[in-house]
């Protein structure tokens, strides 16, 4: 009865919140053929499995190209005839079985189809509101041994989900599953941005009148005022050793630029231009913030030393240039361009200027690049409604994520966080 | 009780028809604001009908929102002598007060309109002292994007959130 129990569960777990339907478009040129055998255990469950979590995390890379098994259904090394797999670089192969006490065992192989060798192989017992967390630590091996790039399955997003006056600030599975409410208020909330660690979230609450800064703990979700005085108190972003946080205030007339510790204390303003200087992030050797700023008489994408100085014009193309935030490895900067009236995701680089837009345009806005620096978050619309949006960072593959309920907004894709 | 609810919000919606056509609401003269305190006895035409120009009247003047064009936060030649009249009636009323709420249009970044419906709200503030306000009088805030009446991707929806809204929070 206990083992039944166990097995609809596994399946309640999995087929949770498959109201999200993922749609694909575009291919990548160099792309890695992978099979991926479905693993036995999995035959008899409903809505997503480990095998199509899998398959969807890799396939939304732009990376892979995924080939159908056709029939060939091995789930042992020993039943793999590596004749039979022509034109397919890896396979995948595994199993989950249901355990007493509710628990599962998952086991899964990554082979090496062209030398006929094992590249990983991982076995782990787990509850059964943990097998999504095991798909993408799986979907997370097999990127990285395959594309020597750390993946990004299991890493989180963060993002505000609006249903009329209802605003829900959201932590989510960087698929978009899982959902998970930090805050609920009648208020607008706005600009999630994660700490380095993971382990918090500052962000915008309207829930005093104005916007002012809160950071709250996800692990206890308790919560502190980073910033509240008279006006707005907006757009947090935290350096990258975690120390200390860029601010925008308009205490002092304009939205100009500040720094704050951590603690709250010791702030100090950096821009003082009496346009609109808004937007900042650190770059990921914290000695510059790139932010947005209509000092030159449109909105534009600036750059200026951490202890404040001359600011530096970066983009010239488009009627306007938003949101930037550089890629991992500090080279680029992704932002959103307005111009000739849509909103486009583009990317430029820093050394050479060169600019290149990723998205055919729309209502495009609030980039944010994955941790590895391969896909690109953000915010799109589809049927009137506020979707998220990735694309890989050459622009090759794009894919919506369409959720059931709400107005998604302000996505802000979060560090790896150590297991 | 339901029709009297019902009335008061359709005289509302007329009232706020009459005053958000942008451009029209502004070059009209400011209508007694006798009825706009108390809205159930006010039928839309008196406001509409209304043509004596105000200077300095007991309640506080109508016109409650100015517009602007989009990306600019300076107040307009046309919604001057509106905002000025505010001015004059809290330099009278030294009690009353008033918070000016900047609003945007979509066509940005949360944060930009954020900072742009704060600039908004900083013009008016500043015009409404230049015009005997006391600065204490006034407080500022900025919705941005957040708060608009309209989400249509169209000039007609964007004309109406580009907008800073004058809120007597007291003295009216």
């Amino acid at each position: 009865m206990r083992f039944l129990g166990g097995i609809i569960l596994l399946c309640a777990a999995l087929s949770a919140r498959a109201d999200l339907t993922i749609e694909i478009t575009g291919a990548g040129e160099h792309q890695i053929p992978i099979s991926l055998v479905r693993f036995s255990g999995e035959e008899q469950m409903a809505g997503q499995t480990i095998s199509s979590v899998v398959s969807s995390d890799l396939t939304r890379t732009g990376l892979f190209n995924l080939i159908d098994p056709a029939g060939r259904a091995p789930h042992e090394p020993s039943e793999v005839n590596y004749g039979e797999w022509p034109g397919v670089d890896a396979l995948v192969i595994g199993k989950v079985q249901a355990l007493e006490g509710g628990r599962v065992e998952v086991r899964f192989r990554l082979l090496d189809m062209v030398r006929r060798t094992e590249l990983v192989a991982l076995a782990v017992t787990a509850n059964q509101d943990q097998l999504r967390a095991i798909a993408h630590r799986v979907a997370d091996l097999i990127f990285e041994k395959l594309t020597g790039s750390p993946g990004v399955f299991s890493t989180r997003i963060a993002y505000v989900n609006r249903e009329g006056k209802k605003y829900r600030l959201v932590v989510a599975d960087s698929d978009g599953y899982g959902e998970q409410t930090l805050l609920a208020l009648n208020e607008p909330i706005m600009s999630p941005a994660w700490s380095p660690d993971g382990s918090q979230i500052a962000y915008v609450s309207f829930e005093r009148g104005h916007a002012s800064v809160f950071v709250q703990s996800l692990a206890t979700t308790q919560r502190r005022v980073m910033a509240d005085f008279p006006g707005s108190n907006s757009a947090p972003a935290w350096s990258p050793d975690g120390k200390q946080l860029a601010l925008v205030l308009t205490r002092d007339g304009s939205s100009q630029l500040y720094l704050v510790r951590a603690d709250g204390r010791d702030l100090r303003r950096i821009t003082f231009s009496g346009a609109i200087d808004t937007e900042p992030c650190f770059t990921p050797d914290g000695k510059y913030l790139l932010f947005t700023s209509d000092r030159g008489g449109s909105a534009q994408i600036y750059r200026v030393p951490v202890e404040g100085g001359a600011a530096e014009r970066l983009t010239f193309e488009g009627d306007n240039n938003f949101s930037p935030r550089p890629s991992p490895d500090g080279k680029t900067f992704v932002f959103s361009q307005f111009t000739g009236g849509l909103f486009y995701i583009a990317v430029q680089d820093l050394a050479n200027q060169q600019m290149q837009t990723l998205t055919s345009g729309g209502w495009h806005m609030k980039p944010s690049y994955a941790p590895n620096g391969k896909l690109v978050l953000f915010a799109t619309e589809s049927q009137g409604r506020g979707i998220l949006a990735t694309v890989s960072s050459d622009g090759r593959v794009r894919q919506k994520m369409v959720a059931q309920r709400g107005d998604i907004r302000e996505p802000m894709w979060g560090p790896f966080v150590k297991q | 009780m339901k029709r009297i609810i019902l009335s008061v919000v359709l005289v509302n919606l007329l009232a706020a028809c009459a005053s958000e056509a942008p451009k029209e609401a502004v070059t009209e003269p400011a209508a007694p604001a006798a009825e706009a305190a108390a809205p159930v006895a006010a039928p839309a035409e008196t406001a509409q009908t209304a043509t004596e120009p105000v200077a300095a009247t007991e309640t506080a003047p109508q016109v409650r929102s100015v517009y602007f064009p989009f990306d600019v936060d300076a107040v307009q030649e046309a919604d001057r002598a509106a905002v000025q009249e505010h001015g004059a009636y809290l330099a009278k009323n030294s009690d009353a007060k008033v918070r000016v709420e900047g609003n945007c249009d979509e066509r940005g970044s949360s944060e930009y309109n954020l900072g742009l419906g704060q600039r908004r709200a900083n013009n008016v503030k500043k015009m409404l002292v230049l015009s005997g306000a006391k600065a204490s009088q006034i407080q500022t805030i900025s919705f941005g994007k957040e708060k608009s009446r309209c989400a249509e991707h169209n000039e007609a929806c964007w004309s109406q959130n580009r907008r800073a809204d004058i809120v007597y929070t007291s003295g009216k």
